[in-house]
């Protein structure tokens, strides 16, 4: 059989255009058998839900150093981080991990401050966590996704993922994560564990990964507040969509004053201070 | 052809053939390395599980069958799915029920032996899953059960 030009082209464009095709629709298939399809998987139904989770923090509402321990043990309870302290008790910078803690004012809010300000208002120590931010400069420059925005946007890290390279901590403006440099599971040389009276329901981490914290997603999902809200007294840390403008947080963000940590990084940070917050704050 | 000392060729053949695969043949005969584990499903609360849910039938979040195949890539996306989507509850493929998506809080609530049902096929395969370097294991109860 003889073929010219016009024929063989003909016959050899369908065909390839047959077997990409063929190519795609098996590969389709082939996806589709192998992975979990969106329908097998749901949400909890108790689980809470919002468009932009933020939070208020209203120092004036903590009276005594016992309502702020309590935060940060229900915190660092509840999600087994480990305490790495020096054998004389005194804390050890390098290797601590912190989800929430305190820093004076001048540490917070550098540049914020002057030098005719209160002392009370020097002093006070305020409550400091990942601020979540809008446009987190550790998700820009982790190299294998393992810390990401979620939809409601929590900073979230799959501890999976992570490759121990820290950028994200040399990228974080607040000092939000921290680095496991010792194995948490290990045991101080006083025989303590590191961990005391784990929590069974949330894993630990390992050595040579970052950590922080993540607004509790875990407990959104069982449709419960952050553990540090719900330790902490009426009013001084609230937890709430910003999105919803009937929230509690919103309506204080909008009708009070309040500051954030360094807002001029364009981070867009969402946790927000309440100034001259008081008692019928 | 003529095969010079033929005896003691073929004799010295026999000889060397049965010490190189000596450690094959006694293991098969003695041995217990070779034999492969078969990982128990018989723990309390699996019985529990199967008595109040199931009319007493044992049955995992998916046929046994793919389960053996492919844990280790369902618990991959299960990993992905809570994480990064918050779902929480995998509605099984076979059996229509949903279980929550946690190694924890889930798989090892009823597979309450990891020594028997993790540890010893991983062994025997000489895979190393990292699973609990940072995931609390469930305590090992005593093996009261022969």
């Amino acid at each position: 059989m003889s073929m010219d030009r016009r024929q063989f082209l003909k016959i050899a464009g369908i065909s390839s255009i047959l077997g990409l095709g063929a190519s795609v629709t098996s590969a389709a298939n082939l996806s589709l058998k192998q992975g979990l399809t969106p329908p097998q998987v749901e949400k909890n139904k108790e689980a809470l839900i919002a468009k932009r989770w933020a939070m208020v923090v209203d120092m004036s509402k903590f009276k005594t150093e016992e309502d702020v321990k309590k935060v940060v043990s229900a915190c660092h309870q509840s999600h087994n981080v480990p305490d790495f302290r020096n054998q004389d008790g005194s804390v050890n910078r390098k290797d601590e991990i912190k989800w929430i803690w305190q820093a004076p004012y001048e540490r917070a809010f550098p540049g914020q401050d002057n030098k005719y300000m209160s002392e009370h208002m020097k002093e006070m120590p305020f409550f400091v966590l990942c601020n979540h931010c809008d446009n987190p400069a550790c998700v820009r420059v982790c190299p294998t996704k393992a810390t990401f925005k979620l939809a409601d946007g929590i900073t979230m890290q799959d501890m999976h993922r992570c490759i121990g390279c820290r950028f994200c901590m040399a990228a974080c403006p607040y000092g939000a994560r921290s680095f496991n440099w010792r194995d948490p599971r290990g045991k101080n040389p006083n025989g303590e564990p590191f961990i005391k009276n784990e929590n069974k329901g949330y894993p630990m981490r390992t050595k040579g990964v970052v950590e922080k914290c993540t607004f509790c997603s875990e407990r959104l999902s069982e449709g419960k507040i952050p553990a540090c809200v719900e330790a902490a007294p009426q009013g001084g840390l609230l937890f709430g969509d910003m999105e919803d403008p009937n929230s509690a947080v919103r309506l204080i963000v909008t009708n009070k004053y309040t500051i954030r940590r360094k807002p001029d990084l364009g981070t867009g940070p969402a946790i927000y201070y309440l100034i001259g917050g008081g008692d019928h704050a | 052809m003529k095969l010079y000392d033929g005896g003691k060729i073929i004799f010295g053949l026999v000889v060397f053939i049965a010490i190189a695969t000596f450690p094959f043949t006694f293991n098969m005969v003695m041995g217990k390395g070779a034999k492969a584990p078969e990982p128990k499903t018989d723990t309390p609360e699996i019985q529990k599980w199967a008595a109040e849910n199931n009319n007493g039938k044992k049955e995992c979040v998916e046929p046994r069958e793919f389960m053996r195949a492919e844990h280790m890539q369902l618990l991959n996306d299960w990993r992905d799915s809570v994480v990064r989507d918050y779902n929480r509850g995998y509605i099984s493929n076979a059996s229509h029920k949903r279980f929550n998506m946690s190694l924890q809080n889930g798989c090892m609530q009823c597979h309450s032996n990891k020594k028997k049902f993790c540890d010893e096929c991983h062994t025997y395969m000489s895979v190393k899953p990292y699973c609990w370097d940072c995931h609390i294991a469930p305590v090992e109860k005593e093996e009261t059960r022969s």
